[in-house]
């Protein structure tokens, strides 16, 4: 079946379209159901005795007074529960990979301050907190480790005994032969060293669990905001010690998750043990001090790398080494090695690099641990690129521009000198109808202008891609004990002719009932109110992977798509035998199939009727019903999509204030399923790379002790601070999805850093001053301003 | 426990009267609960959402009197005798206000975690200032945080809807006194037949605190 007979004259073809959100209704009018929305008969509620010094061996912990604390009923520790580590794990040598369990409440040593040490239940939330205050904790103090410097200083203290150098992960990759040399012999070499800050991926609703026990099922029931709900069950089962069939995850509506929550947390399983335990419903619902400052946190890392250029600017080497702070554990069921390892393969990025060597560590701190974070060390990495390009551009006498197109990969499939192929793209298209936009509304001149009456305004570049459609394959060679990577899709048809459609990706925000419900309604020519989009249910659905990594809609998407197409095949198969005709003659469109040959058509209803309530009438060797699966995995090294960010920036002396002037994007996502949705994305994206580059930073004193423990000390941008997105669409579509998509959640936030930052930096180009540090603070910029060249 | 407990303590009960969406609500409580905390978990309107606790996201902003407040910010007894008004209040049954049908059009939530805030954040602010300029509703999302869209696709959902009010306004006053429309709006005109037909032009322009159900 072809997409054409899928969609006949007249009917709407629903790919493309920017219809209006299936979610909407409900979360515009209050009708909602977030975790925190839920109430159980008989409910507790839980909150947690946290660590409050960071690196220590715990000499007591004493719940006694708490249990007395009026409201409470009950306080476990550690000791109570007995619960197994979450351990997660690379099939790595020691040599490159350190396991390291994370328990679910800390036993004989703390790791950071705000690790849970025990769990407290109460009639309401206000007295759980009474509760918690009532704990003693009696600690030994360890010297804290806060810094990579402190990490990796011969005869630091260790944060795990095990890992010795506070390492997790250390792996040296590529080293092109040679490379030495080129770096030896090259005209040109520039160098950038880069910090990134600590960030909170922050979702505006916090990681939150309703647990129960169903009696009837035997079943313990965890309602949990999550990414990855059929992770959460396996590592739920594992640590409880039941069949995996006994837990059951169900997500309600989410405020967000954006990598926090794609990961396992330990305070929903302990929530599930003490709900089991009392055999009463247990709500926990993390506060937002909690959120910032003992919930998983990302970003930080530090680039070392030189990159060789010769005469011309085409670049002949890279030579990168990177750290990664992720914190004091490991997360699940990533480990502490995605960070390091995404940085490492994927570095070179949207150029032709021919020489690259890289060393990529993890170190492990006393600090919160951290999780992926949209965009994953690709943020990072990008403005490390960008910024190597600038500076040797500076230094050989080039447009910034100029220098990108003469290394910009051009020429699809291309394969890296990191071992990947990257699909068809429009890099270079991209960068070119960026820059035409920015010299046409009239900013090179506004400049040139603002430069002669002493402002500082400033124009900056990132170009990059963003990989997407990560399937086994790419995680197998991450050599991850979990792999990641398939989706599977079930579609049901009932007699009303409405399809239910299952998914094993987990909307937060991204409106996957509508968009995929965009590929079914197209692919059965059916009304897009007649399809409902099941995710997030662990006995709905057979298995799922979740939503990160941009997974959704190339993967997610192509299955539903297959699964769509083989209940198309099924409904034709029956009209054929009702129409006698063969099932060739006839297409689908419309909520019928049709005989274009004859003009005779047979409702969707009908043959439904005849799959379920007359199944005597089926042909020879058809199954009742109307249920078809199909799975997806991509088994290549995914596809790519681009784009080219445009920034203009103007630097405001006294305050030190960055101000965006203008912003420009023009991406590249293939096929958009549904154009508003990608461009909420897209505008989304920027906003949080903005954040990283000029607002947002974790911060801790000496002591290991958190010091951004609320919104007025982590500045999460409003209105006011976050520009206009001006955003322009390119279309290379994907070759092997179903849908020709690829992946677009990630893009925008990848892109931002890189082009602020150097739109920051071609402003103070007179002062001779470089920033390469985010975030860029007013102070930065105050004393950059001051310097003259 | 010693014998001079403290004053929080759970035994502690207060009987209150909340005036919530025209319908009154008495409750027995402890003093120190939260507006939010009861409109929600008292209540079960569980539209109003809770981000920080600490006044900042306005995740929680309700209408107190017509003026937009954080309802983390009070306790609930604080708010006896005050009109109080939440997202709940909003559609009529089944059928979006213009404010909201605006924001849906404009791409203007995604997670909508954030969103019943800043509908009653703009709702408050748009019965104060129904002719404010884009600038103005700009500052005015600012007081709000908002983790998914950017915030532009909100900032143009409640401008176009400040639009469309001013123009069924218009065309109302010239329906009934033939009267010709200032020119500073001239611009609203265009619009003015395209005011969706779920609008709820009762509540135009008067604000939306009187409205009971």
């Amino acid at each position: 079946m072809t997409t054409e007979s899928a969609r006949p004259d007249g009917d709407r073809p629903w790919i493309g379209a920017s219809v209006g959100r299936r979610e909407d209704p409900r979360l515009l009018s209050g009708n909602g159901r977030f975790t925190d929305d839920i109430a159980l008969p008989g409910m507790l509620h839980a909150r947690f005795v946290r660590s409050t010094v960071a690196h220590a061996e715990v000499t007591g912990l004493d719940l006694t007074a708490v249990r007395e604390v009026p409201g409470v009923v009950a306080a476990f520790s550690a000791d109570d529960l007995g619960l197994a580590d979450i351990t997660a794990r690379l099939g790595r040598p020691v040599s490159e990979f350190v396991p390291t369990g994370m328990p679910v409440l800390a036993r004989e040593k703390v790791r950071y301050a705000g690790e849970p040490l025990a769990v407290v239940v109460a009639r309401d939330a206000y007295a759980a907190e009474d509760g918690v205050e009532a704990a003693k904790v009696s600690y030994e103090s360890l010297p804290p480790v806060v810094s990579e410097e402190q990490a990796l200083a011969p005869g630091a203290p260790l944060v795990h005994g095990e890992a010795g150098g506070n390492t997790l992960l250390d792996v040296s990759m590529f080293a092109t032969e040679g490379i030495d040399g080129t770096f030896d012999e090259a005209p040109c070499v520039v160098h950038v060293e880069t910090r990134t800050g600590r960030q909170n991926a922050l979702p505006l609703e916090t990681r939150g669990v309703v647990a129960s026990w169903d009696h009837r099922e035997e079943q313990l029931l965890l309602q949990t905001s999550t990414q990855v709900p059929h992770q959460v069950r396996t590592t739920a089962a594992r640590c409880l010690g039941l069949d995996e069939r006994a837990v059951r995850v169900v997500v309600p509506d989410m405020g967000g998750g954006f990598g926090q929550k794609c990961v396992v947390g330990r305070e929903e399983i302990a929530a599930g043990a003490a709900a089991l335990r009392l055999g009463r419903p247990v709500k926990w619902v993390e506060d937002r001090k909690d959120a910032l400052t003992a919930s998983f946190l990302a970003r930080e890392q530090h680039y070392d790398v030189r990159a060789a250029f010769d005469a011309d600017g085409h670049i002949l080497g890279l030579d990168a080494a990177i750290v990664c702070d992720m914190g004091a554990y490991s997360c699940y069921p990533f480990t502490a090695g995605i960070e390091p390892l995404m940085a490492s393969a994927e570095m070179p990025g949207v150029y032709k690099v021919p020489a690259y060597r890289v060393r990529a560590r993890a170190i492990t701190t006393n600090k919160a641990p951290t999780a992926p974070y949209r965009g994953v060390s690709r943020p990072q990495y990008v403005m490390v690129m960008e910024r190597l390009f600038e500076r040797a551009a500076r230094e050989l006498g080039l447009e910034p521009t100029e220098i990108r197109r003469r290394n910009l990969i051009t020429q699809f499939p291309y394969t890296g000198v990191n071992n990947v192929t990257y699909d068809p793209g429009s890099y270079l298209e991209s960068l070119n109808l960026c820059e035409s936009v920015l010299k046409e509304e009239g900013w090179y001149a506004a400049k040139e202008k603002a430069s002669a009456e002493g402002r500082h305004i400033g124009i900056g570049y990132s170009c990059f891609s963003e990989r997407t459609g990560y399937g086994s394959t790419a995680f197998a060679q991450r050599k991850m004990e979990v792999v990641p990577g398939f989706d599977i899709s079930e579609v049901r048809m009932d007699t009303s002719g409405a399809l239910v459609v299952t998914t094993g990706t987990m909307s937060h925000g991204q409106s996957h009932e509508t968009t995929l419900a965009q590929i079914a309604a197209d692919e059965l020519g059916l009304d897009i109110g007649k399809v409902r989009i099941h995710q997030g249910d662990t006995d709905r659905i057979t298995y799922g992977w979740g939503t990160f990594a941009s997974r959704s809609i190339a993967i997610g998407g192509s299955a539903v798509r297959l699964a769509s197409g083989r209940l198309g095949e099924k409904l034709i198969a029956i009209a054929a035998s009702v129409l006698e005709v063969p099932p060739e003659d006839l297409e689908l469109g419309q909520g019928l199939v049709r005989c274009p040959a004859d003009g005779r058509t047979v409702p969707y209803e009908e043959l439904a009727d005849i799959a379920y309530l007359k199944s005597h009438l089926l042909p020879k060797d058809t199954e009742p019903g109307l249920t078809a699966t199909a799975s997806f995995d991509v088994l290549n090294d995914g596809t790519f999509s681009n784009a080219t960010h445009g920034v203009v920036t103007e630097l405001h002396e006294g305050t030190g204030q960055v101000e965006i002037l203008r912003y420009v994007c023009v991406e590249d996502c293939g096929v958009a399923i549904n154009p508003k949705v990608v461009e909420g994305q897209t505008r989304g994206g920027i906003a949080q790379g903005i954040a990283g580059a000029l607002f947002e930073q974790v911060t801790y004193d000496e002591q290991g002790a958190p010091s951004a423990v609320s919104f007025m000390e982590y500045k999460v941008p409003t209105a006011l601070e976050i520009p206009e997105v001006s955003i322009h669409h390119l279309e290379t579509p994907c070759a092997f999805t179903e849908t020709g998509a690829k992946g677009v959640g990630e893009g925008g936030t990848i892109g931002a850093p890189a082009a602020v930052l150097n739109a920051v930096n071609d402003a103070l180009l007179p002062t001779g001053v470089e920033l390469d540090d985010t975030p860029i603070t007013p102070e930065t910029v105050v004393s950059a301003l001051e310097h003259t060249r | 426990m010693t014998d001079n407990a403290p004053e929080h303590t759970a035994q502690q009960r207060q009987l209150l009267s909340l005036d919530v969406n025209g319908e009154t609500h008495e409750l027995l409580t402890e003093p120190r609960r939260t507006l939010v905390d009861v409109l929600r978990h008292d209540l079960r309107l569980t539209g109003t959402h809770v981000g920080c606790e600490h006044g900042i996201c306005g995740a929680c902003t309700v209408l107190l009197d017509g003026a937009p407040v954080r309802a983390c910010l009070m306790f609930a007894a604080q708010a006896e005798g005050k009109e109080i008004r939440t997202v709940e209040s909003l559609a009529d049954g089944t059928r979006l206000n213009d404010l909201q049908q605006a924001f849906s059009e404009h791409h203007g939530l995604q997670c909508g975690f954030c969103t019943p805030g800043f509908l009653m954040l703009a709702e408050g602010f748009l019965a104060e200032r129904p002719e404010a300029s884009k600038e103005e509703i700009r500052e005015v999302v600012a007081s709000n945080l908002c983790r998914c869209t950017g915030y532009q696709t909100i900032v143009e959902a409640i401008d176009d809807c400040a639009a469309r009010r001013r123009a069924a306004l218009r065309s109302r006053l010239e329906g009934t006194a033939h009267h010709n429309g200032d020119s500073r709006d001239s611009e609203d005109e265009n619009t003015s037949e395209t005011v969706p037909p779920g609008a709820a032009c009762e509540e135009v322009p008067c604000g939306s605190t009187t409205r009971s159900r």
